[in-house]
């Protein structure tokens, strides 16, 4: 009982700065937004290319905004000492990280929809009738990028190249989450189902239970002094 | 005393596996003496993957104990295994141009193993980019531990990835070997295996003179 406290602590408070800040949100959505425009500059003179890299396109966008954001989630913890407060706080200090994990969904659950509705609306995808299963795709995906990045984002928080190397740790992790994501949103937008693609599916799932059980258990030791 | 035999076994050992690999065993039917070159690439992929593993272990160890022998010792497995993995992917390309007619190639092994290489020196920047000693020591064994992890997930991806679209690339030595040739590449697994092992306590005695040296 106590552990989901510490957590809903944690997600209140960064909801409630960036509530006031409206920093990273807004800056997230418009970026989205333009990269949008460089997909479509650089692909869209061929409508038939365009739709064959759909999928691609779509979890490349997820994963940009994903650096962007998640490398940001500890930054904040910088300022005015707060990573000292984050260390004195008691409990266990695993709760700090599902609490960042769980702003760090809300915060791209928020762009993927925005993402995906554009998608839906600039390169004329029937994004409805594949809702479903683009849903449980991208919160599989969702949910082993952002425990993993948030991991590597307590890492690297403190790192001078920050910027850098937190892209260089991320990225190549991320492999066979990626693979699985296209691949099975490449069947759900041709209307296969996610039968056909199940093997992915699985490989998802059991991806995200390594990601976020090693998330959990390693935070105390990033967090240390 | 233990660190120089180590160093003396392997030279013997890969003096042997040469003498083996280029002398005893014999000329292959189809791909003539080019095949020779599986005498070292298969050591030394199979080295690299040795060596990944030793990093999980010694990241553990670490986690667990605290001591700054297991740190060493992942730091310096991780070296080699990236060396290793390089000399895997790049005497595979050489073999590849005249087999395959490609230097490089998507396919579902090469991907995994390049993979492999891009974590690790991952790993090494992070090493590389953390002033601390202690915390560079912790956030290196949380990477060790987690890309370790992640080699199983990165096999299964990539073989799908590719081997569900096109059929597997006939491979040269799936076909069941003559004794020579499997008793010289085990000779050579054996030999590389040592050097790895010298590498690794050679690297480990470096890095422990350069802490223990006043800034």
């Amino acid at each position: 009982m106590t552990y989901a406290r510490h957590a809903w602590i944690i997600l209140w408070k960064d909801i409630a700065t960036e509530r006031r800040r409206k920093e990273t949100l807004n800056a997230l959505l418009f970026f989205s937004v333009l990269l949008l425009f460089v997909f479509e500059f650089t692909l869209g003179g061929d409508r038939d290319r365009l739709t064959a890299a759909l999928p691609g396109l779509l979890w490349l966008g997820f994963i940009l905004a994903g650096l962007l954001a998640l490398g940001r989630s500890f930054l904040i913890e910088r300022e005015n000492d707060c990573w000292e407060g984050l260390l004195l706080g008691p409990g266990d200090k695993s709760a700090i990280y599902v609490g960042k994990l769980a702003g760090n969904l809300l915060v791209m659950a928020a762009v993927e929809v925005v993402v995906l509705a554009l998608f839906g609306v600039f390169f004329n995808v029937d994004v409805w009738s594949a809702l479903p299963g683009l849903v449980l795709v991208g919160v599989l995906g969702t949910i082993g990028l952002a425990a993993m990045g948030t991991t590597f984002a307590a890492m690297t928080a403190q790192v001078r190249a920050r910027e850098l190397l937190f892209p260089v740790l991320l990225l190549p992790l991320q492999v066979p989450l990626l693979l699985g994501c296209v691949k099975a949103t490449e069947a759900v937008l041709n209307g296969e189902g996610l039968g056909s693609v199940l093997h992915w599916v699985q490989l998802l799932a059991a991806a995200d239970l390594i990601y976020v059980v090693v998330g959990v258990l390693t935070f105390e030791f990033i967090l240390e002094a | 005393m233990m660190v120089p035999m180590l160093g003396w076994l392997a030279m013997l050992a890969i003096g042997g596996g040469l003498v083996m690999g280029f002398g005893i065993a014999p000329r292959e039917v189809t791909q003539g003496s080019v095949q020779r070159i599986m005498y070292v690439h298969v050591p030394f992929a199979w080295v690299a993957y040795l060596a990944f593993a030793v990093v999980f272990v010694a990241s553990i160890a670490y986690l667990w104990r605290r001591s700054a022998a297991a740190d060493r010792v992942a730091h310096a497995s991780a070296e080699a295994g990236v060396v290793f993995t390089g000399l895997a992917i790049a005497t595979g390309s050489i073999w590849g141009k005249p087999t395959w007619g490609t230097w490089w190639t998507w396919d579902a092994r090469l991907t995994s193993v390049a993979l492999l290489f891009v974590l690790y020196l991952g790993y090494l920047m992070l090493r590389g980019m953390i002033e601390d000693r202690e915390r560079g020591a912790r956030y290196a064994a949380v990477l060790g531990i987690i890309a370790a992890l992640d080699i199983p997930l990165v096999h299964f991806s990539v073989f799908w990835w590719r081997t569900l679209h096109q059929p597997p690339s006939i491979r040269p030595g799936s076909a069941a070997m003559p004794g020579v040739i499997l008793a010289a590449l085990l000779v050579n697994v054996v030999a590389f295996t040592l050097l790895y092992a010298y590498f690794v306590a050679k690297r480990s005695r470096v890095l422990r003179l350069a802490e223990e040296m006043p800034a």
